[in-house]
């Protein structure tokens, strides 16, 4: 099938067999490899993105059912030396270790902001538990969140 | 003594780390991405069965499928299937079956591998390994290791006698101590079956490609070194031949600390046929194909007089192996075997342990490795005594542990303890957790009948990391060594170029080794360059597991920094024209004493070293610093963990209401790692503590084979931790630090459960199962009521 979608601020168009799901034709197709799979059964959120603003796990839609859609990825969301509030929490908090989880992470993140500015530590725990790390505990995954909101507040 | 490094510098301070940039922005090299022009992909067929013969193999339907390249069975794999290794058989008559890539008599485990395929993409490899036809006469399936020691039981290796794999005993004196005991607690724990679930699957590409015969594997690793050393001997492939690159590497815990037999069968048949191979895991398949963890029966006696002295512990094992040997399955447990006694002072220690094949994925080292079991053992025993003697658990351990002023220390189990403090760690933690409030709001909830009662876990625990003095490990019969190598070269523009042995897979070594570095060398930390993880780039090294690389590829590098230093300083002479003596060399500069004008920087040496135009007479044109350092000892950090466990007695649902632990690590080169790695391995402890374990059904069907059956901790399911540290530095370790990665989850387990068993030991609870369920903890207080569980 014949589809366009913009990822990155790019416009793509491309022929996808209708299985494709859309993180491999992320990864293969257009080589946005910073967006990875996790497991196979839509629980770790490793290779989440936003579709048109809204978290999804990339591996629980199909690239077809991105046709006119705009995707972010790990790889768009700043630019260059620029670094998205987010990014600079979680490398301020120490929010990443392995690194791994941290591409859906910071994207579940970003969502999760944007639907919730001023999120509680219970409301940032809930928001972020369809994201599975296994290296941080998680405690400064939620002390990024609380810096990005602040850091995010601020640029209001 | 310990010899301290300027604190003023780099060392001890939270420096943010340099590798984030990359990985926050995606810019990352993980296997899986590594796409190379021919490569073809591998499929493989696992067995559905835990314990059958394999009557016949038909590869036709898959050779007949589009995009497919080739298939063997282990029949026409011939001698190219070659063996996955186990470098640690514990004792003279440890039972070493053989575990070839494919298995070509029977399988032995549900994911055993009988054939592979190879197609031009992996959707068509997925679907030819459908097509493969496998004949399997179904065997009795061995799960548990009761049955498989009963006489006359299923043999899971057909040429062995039994299914015992080894017997290891320690130490002795039981029976005397316990002749003049009078209290004997006895106790049967079963620390569950775990997996590592490191966020990265595996993934392996070899391809036949660089110099002359070289092959290259990359492959998502902990151990690029020791990969290239077994490889070669398994595979006959000459080692300079072989060159392993460990790229980024999403998380390990000990589940990549391995020689896989899918590593195995990549490099052969990119041989074979001339291309390179690729292969990655999907989540569902590492669940039954990775090693698994931990899964010990733990039969334990522990002996006191009735004022609380502790005479002596009996400790009997039996050690899941699972179907197959891998790198040091038989060893893991026994990296427990010295920690029973942990930080108590005691008469006798009486140790053995009973390995043991079953039809199940076979287990090997995760996170801690043998140290979470045996301090598990201990902590919670420490606490039925308690209750049995009706002393306070925190007075019993203060009665019975090692006093600061007693350091160094050797224990009942023989190891020599070199510093510690007990009291201080736990002191401080006390401070933090509110003890007395707490005690009080639990009597509260007693008297008044509250459904949710409250309990107080306790662990004050200790483990023996930083593996591993040489000598010690052949003594153990451990095939390898435990030093590691660093080289520090000054290049031409004045950067420095570190080379470690160690792997990093999220342990932020790029950002702590140039510390290290800079702190030694008055270089900043941004122009140190960390070199790791390519065989072909860091050819020495002995890799990243048993809190290992700073405790001992820390000193390596603080040598080959000192080195590097003398070696300049003969330059640096001349150049001043002073006598060597004359100089003092401070943060990156030699200067002549008396006349600190007169002074030239490491930089200025380095372009001196290289241009090479005026060098003293038989000074080479090269400044570097080459160390490889085998450890006097390993280091042993301990701390005092305590959980606030609410439990719900009607519902079995509990909640870790306060975490509060406070580790002595020694001194810390960057105190923001050193809390991250206290995080994450409290979350993965109380992982099993609650969540986790691996279930098979009788007949070896594996349950929990998908992230959606094995629970592992998200954001929801845990609270932020209370942490801190005292700081007793090593005076082992030149640096007077000690390891840190598996502390927490050492620590934490006990902690958790001790806390849910005091939350119920007025309801005559004294054991929990694992995973700490709802239902398991139903479970435990209904039996405890006499009621049918």
């Amino acid at each position: 099938m014949q589809i366009r979608v913009t990822v990155d601020g790019t416009a793509y168009e491309g022929d996808v067999e209708p299985r494709t799901l859309l993180v491999h034709w992320l990864r293969n197709d257009l080589g946005k490899v910073g967006t990875v799979v996790g497991c196979d059964t839509s629980n770790c959120g490793a290779c989440t993105v936003l579709v048109d603003g809204q978290s999804v796990k990339s591996c629980s839609m199909l690239a077809v059912q991105a046709d006119g859609c705009e995707v972010t990825t790990i790889q768009g969301l700043s630019t260059g030396d620029e670094w998205h509030p987010v990014q600079t929490a979680f490398k301020e908090c120490h929010g990443l270790q392995c690194g791994y989880c941290t591409p859906g992470m910071v994207m579940s993140t970003v969502d999760l902001l944007s639907e919730n500015p001023h999120p509680s530590e219970e409301e940032i725990r809930d928001g972020l538990h369809g994201n599975l790390c296994r290296c941080t505990g998680y405690h400064n995954i939620v002390k990024s969140v609380q810096m990005a909101a602040e850091l995010m507040g601020g640029a209001k | 003594m310990t010899e301290m490094v300027d604190t003023g510098t780099a060392f001890g301070r939270p420096i943010k780390r340099k590798e984030d940039a990359k990985l926050l922005h995606g810019r990352t090299n993980w296997t899986d991405n590594i796409q190379l022009p021919g490569a073809v992909h591998m499929g493989l067929v696992r067995s559905p069965m835990a314990h059958a013969r394999i009557a016949k193999v038909d590869l036709s339907g898959a050779l007949a499928m589009p995009g497919v390249v080739a298939a063997y069975d282990a029949a026409s794999l011939g001698d190219l299937n070659a063996n996955v290794l186990c470098v640690w058989p514990v004792t003279d008559d440890t039972v070493m079956p053989p575990f070839p890539a494919l298995t070509g008599d029977k399988v032995r485990h549900v994911g055993d591998v009988v054939a592979v395929v190879l197609a031009t993409s992996p959707e068509a490899a997925e679907d030819a390994v459908a097509a493969v036809d496998v004949d399997y006469e179904p065997l009795p399936a061995i799960v548990n290791m009761i049955d498989a020691v009963s006489p006359g039981s299923t043999l899971v290796h057909d040429d062995a006698a039994n299914n015992t794999c080894y017997v290891y005993d320690l130490g002795g004196g039981w029976d005397e101590v316990a002749a003049k005991a009078d209290v004997i607690v006895k106790r049967r724990f079963v620390n569950q079956r775990i997996v590592a679930a490191f966020m990265e699957p595996r993934a392996v590409v070899a391809a036949p490609m660089g110099m002359s015969d070289e092959i290259t594997l990359w492959s998502s690793t902990q151990i690029p070194h020791v990969l290239r050393v077994v490889l070669s001997l398994s595979t006959g492939i000459p080692e300079q031949n072989l060159r392993i690159v460990a790229p980024d590497v999403g998380g390990g815990f000990g589940g990549k600390l391995q020689m896989y037999r899918e590593e195995v069968l990549a490099l052969q048949l990119a041989r074979k046929l001339g291309r390179p191979v690729k292969w990655n895991e999907t989540r569902s398949e590492d669940l039954v194909a990775s090693h698994h963890g931990r899964d010990q029966i733990q039969d334990l006696e522990l002996a006191a007089t009735k004022d609380g002295k502790l005479l002596g512990f009996k400790v009997d094992l039996l050690a899941n192996m699972g179907a197959y040997l891998q790198i040091i399955t038989p060893g893991t447990p026994l990296l427990g075997m010295f920690m029973f006694p942990a930080i108590y002072k005691m008469d006798a220690y009486q140790f053995r342990c009973t390995g043991v094949f079953t039809n199940t994925t076979p287990t090997d080292a995760i996170r801690g490795a043998g140290r979470p079991e045996a301090t598990f053992a201990v902590e919670r025993m420490i606490d039925e005594l308690a209750a049995e003697l009706g002393m306070d658990p925190m007075e019993l351990r203060t009665r019975n542990w090692i006093q600061h002023h007693e350091f160094p220390y050797t224990t009942v189990a023989g190891l020599t303890y070199d510093t510690g403090n007990y009291e201080a760690a736990t002191a401080r933690a006390l401070e933090l957790f509110g003890m007395d409030e707490l005690r009080a709001e639990q009597k509260a909830r007693r008297e008044s009948g509250d459904p949710v009662q409250l309990g107080i876990g306790i662990s004050t625990f200790t483990e023996m990391c930083g593996l591993a003095p040489s000598r010690t490990l052949g003594a153990l019969k451990y095939a390898a060594g435990g030093w590691e190598h660093c080289t520090i070269r000054l290049l031409p523009s004045g950067k420095v170029e570190l080379v470690t042995g160690t792997s990093p897979h999220g342990q932020g070594h790029e950002t702590a080794w140039s510390q290290i570095a800079s702190s030694i060398l008055g270089i900043p930390v941004e122009d140190i360059d960390v070199i790791h993880s390519d065989t072909g780039r860091a050819p020495y090294g002995m890799d990243t597991y048993g809190s290992r690389s700073l405790a001992v590829g820390g000193q390596a590098i603080k040598k080959a920094a000192d080195r590097v230093i003398e070696n300049a300083r003969p330059i640096a002479a001349h150049q001043l024209e002073c006598s060597a003596d004359d100089l003092e060399f401070r943060e990156g500069t030699f200067s002549v004493k008396g006349d600190p004008e007169k002074s030239v920087t490491l930089g200025a040496l380095a372009w001196a070293a290289f241009s090479a135009h005026n060098l003293p007479d038989g000074v080479e044109p090269m400044i570097e610093g080459v160390a490889t350092v085998d450890p006097e000892d390993f280091s042993y950090p301990h701390g005092t963990h305590l959980a606030a466990m609410e439990v719900d007695t009607e519902t079995g649902k509990v909640r870790v209401r306060k975490y509060v632990c406070v580790d002595d690590v020694g001194n810390q080169v960057n105190p923001m790692i050193v809390e991250g790695q206290v995080h994450g391995g409290v979350a993965m402890g109380i992982g099993q503590a609650l969540y986790e374990g691996v279930e098979y059904d009788e007949d070896g069907n594996i349950l929990t084979a998908s992230l959606a059956d094995y629970l592992i901790p998200s954001a929801a399911d845990l609270p932020s931790f209370i942490t801190d540290r005292t700081v007793t530095p090593s005076t082992t370790h030149s640096l007077g630090t000690k390891g840190v990665g598996e502390a927490g989850a050492i620590a934490s387990t006990p902690a958790i459960v001790n806390g849910i068993v005091d939350a119920l030991r007025h309801l005559g609870v004294n054991d929990v199962l694992m995973p700490a369920s709802p239902q398991n903890v139903w479970r435990a207080i209904k039996a405890a009521k006499g009621g049918a569980a």
